[in-house]
């Protein structure tokens, strides 16, 4: 790849693009490991593009169609009375043979699909780049808002039962939340690299720092970096972002792991 | 009839339970001042009782009169599994709005540390004191003696006390010279006797 394409603005829009989500998802990501829901990324994701195939079917923008699909399954996941990891299962397994069967049955989808799970972020453009740099901050606004009653649930579930404050919108509310948030990144940089966003930065830093608050901002740093490099380097070797993200963050996480065996915990 | 005051419990005649009742029936009062003891062998329904008054058991009979908007914080027997998790005593405390002033000494430092590298008796003593502290105005603990040393039992007595003057408090427990040293009244589950 020529210094010139490096250099010049070529890449701007999509690395500011998915910069957006690299910082956004890795924060959601630590809420979902407090809710023991992590498999929620895949479904969503899966989801999601699903959702935008179909759009592209009946002729309907791709990126309302991977929303509008993500809310469905927050909606029934909502309504399955299930908090866990089954009904996630579920319907990634739904979307995925939903994608599968479109791709399988509507030449024009394959392309849509390809770029959807390779992850062809260098296709952003300016309407990517608007949702993403307005979902982040609208999206830490309402996590923010919901943080502690989260919190609370999890590590003081008896103050919420016994106030009556227990209450589902709550956890609809951060359902759709992740949803939404899951189905814009995933049609920006694709499943693979959305799924590694939201799951890789908080798995490894939940585990291995002192304090909640620390932890969120080493998620988005360690999110941000990641992404970053595997950027560069996406560009510098000319392979397709998606791979480059996920092998980048799960040799990292690998690495740390070997480390962490023989030094203490990170503070 | 009279409206209770914030932190006043009325339990009458409580028929408690799952799929089938367990419990009752049961009459007594949470009163702020006041600290009420709930003993009986296991399988009697106390942890069953507790729960009907945050209302996740059935209420099969009776009645729980409890003002309006009062706030009853609750720990169960066992604290939330926090394994990979980063929270650190110090949060959880903040969530709860207690504060650390009081803490007992061997457990300050630790209020640093994340929950999943405390010891069980250091976090069983740590969630039992974020909600015997949390701005509620009755407070229900179940088995808070469990994993506990006998500085942390004594720790814990001396919380109670002082959380008593201002608060309603029911807890449960096996610990019958515990129950003793703390309850202004007992009430024994499964024989449905009171004393105290």
């Amino acid at each position: 790849m020529s210094e010139a394409l490096l250099s010049g603005t070529l890449f701007l829009t999509p690395f500011l693009t998915g910069l957006a989500y690299a910082v956004l998802l890795p924060v959601l990501g630590c809420y979902l490991r407090l809710r023991d829901e992590w498999l929620a990324a895949l479904a969503f994701t899966q989801v999601a593009a699903a959702g935008a195939l179909v759009a592209m079917a009946i002729a309907a923008p791709p990126v309302l169609g991977g929303l509008a699909a993500a809310a469905l399954a927050a909606l029934v996941k909502h309504h399955s009375m299930r908090v866990g990891n089954a009904i996630y299962a579920l319907l990634y397994l739904g979307g995925w043979g939903v994608a599968v069967l479109l791709v399988a049955n509507l030449p024009l989808a394959e392309r849509l699909a390809r770029a959807l799970f390779d992850g062809q972020l260098y296709f952003s453009g300016q309407a990517h780049l608007m949702a993403a740099w307005i979902a982040l901050p609208l999206a830490l606004a309402w996590l923010a808002r919901l943080s502690r009653t989260l919190l609370v649930a999890r590590f003081l579930p008896g103050h919420l039962l016994a106030t009556g404050r227990l209450e589902g919108r709550f956890h609809f509310g951060f359902d759709l939340l992740i949803a939404g948030a899951l189905a814009l990144a995933t049609m920006s940089i694709g499943v693979a690299a959305a799924f590694t966003l939201i799951f890789v930065p908080a798995w490894i830093v939940c585990d291995s720092v002192n304090g909640w608050r620390r932890a969120l901002a080493l998620s988005a740093l360690m999110g941000a970096a990641g992404y970053a490099a595997a950027f560069l380097l996406a560009l510098v070797i000319d392979q397709p972002f998606g791979p480059v993200l996920a092998l980048t963050l799960a040799l990292s996480a690998g690495l740390m792991l070997l480390l962490r065996r023989s030094a203490a915990p990170l503070t | 009839m009279s409206q209770p005051q914030p932190g006043e419990v009325e339990v009458i005649d409580l028929v408690a339970g799952y799929e089938r009742p367990v419990v009752g029936p049961l009459s007594f009062n949470l009163a702020p001042g006041r600290v009420l003891g709930l003993s009986g062998p296991n399988g009697a329904g106390k942890s069953t009782l507790l729960a009907a008054l945050v209302g996740t058991a059935r209420v099969f009979g009776g009645r729980i009169r409890r003002p309006p908007g009062s706030r009853i914080a609750f720990q169960g027997q066992h604290p939330p599994p926090v394994h990979g998790l980063p929270l650190t005593g110090r949060e959880l405390l903040e969530l709860a709005a207690a504060p650390c002033a009081g803490l007992p000494e061997w457990l300050t430092p630790a209020l640093d540390r994340r929950l999943d590298a405390l010891s069980g008796g250091q976090r069983q003593f740590l969630h039992h004191w974020a909600t015997l502290m949390s701005p509620a105005d009755a407070v229900l603990l179940d088995e808070p003696t469990n994993n506990m040393d006998p500085a942390g039992m004594a720790e814990l007595k001396k919380a109670i006390s002082r959380r008593s003057s201002t608060t309603a408090i029911a807890l449960i427990s096996h610990e019958s010279d515990f129950l003793e040293s703390v309850c202004d009244r007992i009430v024994r589950v499964g024989d449905k006797q009171v004393s105290g």
